[in-house]
């Protein structure tokens, strides 16, 4: 057991720190989460594209480096310490892409891959529906045979910057005849400019017009762009939800980085008479470090023949609290601060405190509720009976 | 980087396991809390033979040692079967006599040491408090205060502890063993094997309290069906695992620290410590709240473990001072 990199994945990690400190933006971008930061963010892609850096993992002919896991953290880690701008891609690379690679075909990867690497095509999420969130499986949305595909009704919701992305993929019923619920629904991805979509931009929390109502009437989506099989879809889009997924989705570099600028911002501002706050930092010192820690397992295990399941839900809902936490001690150290946005003029040196927080609420939320992770965790890693939600 | 066990170190953490578990340990501490410590003496005996003790011990004083993520593999099995006895503090001594540099006094304790022959208790009053472990049932009673080692001459009355497995006195009087700069550094890094060992106890302790609570929420019914099917208890469980699970990776990642002689071993080893012994004290909580009333009687063994998670929570380094020195080093870097 030893936690050494080998020579080449320390020249690695100097190539992409390297690469970093030459082109991450001096000045952050305007918010992912709107319109124009949208389309900087989407500028930001192609930069990091031109020299393969944007899906780092994936085989060289769609983008990728072919990096292993170990080297995927080892970007991520460096990526975040660098204060690298948000990922406008997320949602494709870290949902779709993992679909397309186990059960896609030739043709689809070769189209949809490189222009996703590339930002060219923004990919949005459209898993939740008005009455199906947690349930997914009750979803109402219908894809109805017609000739050479599929024509698509029905209603998405909480789709991530859809009012900005290009293409959505997501389940529908395609057979409302089939036995049980789980069946009958074929994966699909569709274009959100095609006729028959209309998207309704909505608020979040944080004020942001990221989330978006997708309106769906007969829009046609042909064979090719059914992921899998017809009928299918469950088992298709729950395959790829453990596994890789489970450690790529939030990286512990994401929250080593944080936890570093929160004891930053601890040695410049707090009263060191204060011990309740310290441990507070201590724990969010530890929980990242704890995190990177089981990462490096996860990926051992990986690189050993092993494979990540269920223990993809531990890691989320340790991420999940481990991010509001965090965001919730740096508020507290801020004070009178800790309130203020990243647009007040007065806000902190060390800003996207206040928004970082407010995303960090929707952690529990996004990806699976915690609770429904808690339920896969007790039935399926310690293996008590199944019973009503 | 392989970041995971080897077949090796499974294999003995599940042979300690298969022996203890044929053992009756919960007989064994009840014993020795009762002041019977000869089945907890055959026990220890036992240990020595899987080669427990001597992971501490140098191969020059007839060990195998120092061997820390061993030692830390073995004691997350001695938490899990309440093993009774000054077990952390006999290797936290042999790790003192080794870094000591006085060798009369190494050739004299450690070969004993490794052979399960002697039970030496060990008191840094700056680290673990006035009290010793086990004074009374252990051979010798090593006391490191400053810059001074004495063997202490006797003890005074026991002071029972809310775990009566875990037998404290004070150590009084005795013979000085050595005096200086050396005496100090070797109990510092005393004091690190002794936390390592301890969170790694906490850690096999908070496991073997969630296996014997969600066997019971499976088995027990109320409202016609298992009240493990509850979400209220599955949560609570769930968190449960979720906590010593995240404790894990930060044992092993501080025992290879101490293991390479790492400048922040010692904020590795506070930050497991700290993570193990909360994580195995939330478990107890879970698990007397989920056995409910019969969680709370004496004649389930099930006290065995809940009784000393909060003990071995605050031993060899309070959560409080785990976390300042978490803090008191910089945080490591990526990559650095």
């Amino acid at each position: 057991m030893d936690l050494d990199f080998s020579a080449a994945e320390d020249a690695f990690r100097a190539e992409a720190r390297a690469w970093l400190t030459a082109h991450v933006p001096g000045t952050p971008l305007p918010s992912l989460e709107t319109e124009e930061g949208f389309a900087a963010h989407r500028e930001w892609e192609r930069t990091l594209c031109a020299d393969r850096w944007s899906v780092v993992s994936w085989p060289e002919e769609y983008g990728g480096r072919g990096a292993s896991i170990l080297r995927w953290l080892i970007f991520e880690e460096e990526y975040y310490a660098a204060g690298a701008p948000g990922r406008v891609s997320q949602n494709g690379i870290n949902l779709l892409a993992p679909t397309l690679f186990d059960h896609g075909t030739d043709e689809q990867r070769a189209r949809v891959l490189p222009s996703m690497a590339r930002g060219d095509v923004v990919w949005a999420q459209a898993w939740s529906e008005p009455e199906s969130g947690s349930d997914l499986a009750s979803l109402r949305s219908t894809a109805e045979r017609t000739e050479g595909g599929w024509l698509l009704s029905g209603q998405k919701t909480w789709s991530s910057r859809a009012a900005f992305a290009d293409r959505a993929f997501g389940l529908f019923r395609s057979d409302p005849a089939a036995g049980r619920r789980h069946q009958g629904l074929t994966y699909l991805m569709f274009p959100l400019d095609a006729d028959g979509v209309t998207v309704r931009p909505i608020g979040r929390l944080d004020g942001k017009p990221a989330f978006a109502e997708l309106f769906l009437d007969d829009v046609f989506v042909p064979d090719e762009d059914v992921i899998g099989a017809p009928g299918q879809g469950w088992r298709v889009a729950m395959s790829t939800a453990g596994n890789e997924r489970g450690l790529t989705l939030r990286s512990p570099g994401r929250f080593t980085a944080a936890a570093e600028r929160l004891t930053a911002l601890w040695r410049e501002n707090a009263d060191p008479s204060d011990t309740a706050l310290r441990d507070r930092v201590a724990d969010a010192v530890i929980g990242a470090r704890a995190y990177r820690l089981s990462a490096y397992a996860g990926a051992s295990r990986i690189a050993a023949g092993g494979s990540i399941g269920a223990e993809s839900s531990l890691n989320k809902v340790f991420w999940s609290e481990l991010d509001i936490a965090l965001h919730e001690t740096a508020l507290d150290l801020l004070g009178p601060y800790g309130e203020l946005s990243d647009e007040a003029t007065e806000a902190p040196a060390h800003g996207g405190w206040a928004e970082g927080h407010t995303f960090s609420l929707a952690g529990p939320i996004y990806a699976g509720t915690n609770e429904i992770q808690r339920d896969i965790i007790a039935e399926r890693l310690l293996g008590l009976p199944k019973g009503r939600r | 980087m392989r970041f995971l066990l080897d077949d090796e170190q499974r294999e003995f953490a599940r042979s300690l396991d298969g022996m203890l578990t044929a053992a009756d340990t919960p007989g064994a501490a009840r014993a020795w809390a009762a002041g019977d410590t000869a089945p907890g003496r055959a026990l220890w005996g036992r240990l020595a033979e899987a080669g427990v003790l001597a992971l501490a011990v140098p191969e020059r004083h007839e060990g195998l040692g120092p061997l820390p993520l061993e030692l830390a593999i073995s004691f997350a099995e001695l938490g899990r079967h309440v093993v009774p006895g000054p077990l952390v503090e006999t290797v936290a001594a042999a790790a003192f006599l080794d870094r000591l540099g006085d060798e009369p006094a190494a050739a004299e304790w450690l070969p004993r040491i490794a052979g399960g022959k002697a039970l030496v208790s060990l008191c840094v009053p700056a680290a673990s408090g006035p009290y010793a472990l086990d004074p009374d049932a252990a051979d010798a009673v090593l006391v490191v205060d400053g810059d001074t080692a004495r063997l202490a001459e006797t003890n005074g009355p026991l002071q029972p502890s809310a775990d009566p497995v875990r037998r404290l006195a004070r150590p009084l009087g005795g013979t000085v063993l050595a005096r200086g700069p050396a005496v100090a550094a070797a109990a510092s890094h005393a004091a690190e094997v002794a936390a390592l060992a301890t969170a790694a106890q906490s850690l096999g302790l908070g496991r073997a309290l969630l296996d014997r609570t969600v066997g019971h929420v499976g088995q027990r019914t109320q409202f016609g069906v298992a009240i493990g099917s509850f979400q209220a208890v599955k949560h609570r469980l769930a968190d449960t695992l979720i906590a010593l699970e995240f404790a894990q990776p930060l044992l092993h990642s501080a025992a290879l620290a101490l293991a390479a002689g790492a400048d922040h071993a010692s904020a590795e080893i506070a930050a497991a410590k700290v993570t193990a012994g909360e994580a195995a004290y939330a478990a107890a909580r879970t698990a007397l709240q989920l056995h409910g009333a019969v969680g709370y009687t004496e004649e389930l063994d099930l006290a065995l473990w809940i009784r000393k998670a909060r003990p071995l929570r605050d031993a060899w380094g309070t959560p409080a001072a785990c976390r300042a020195r978490v803090l008191a080093t910089a945080p490591k870097g990526a990559g650095s």
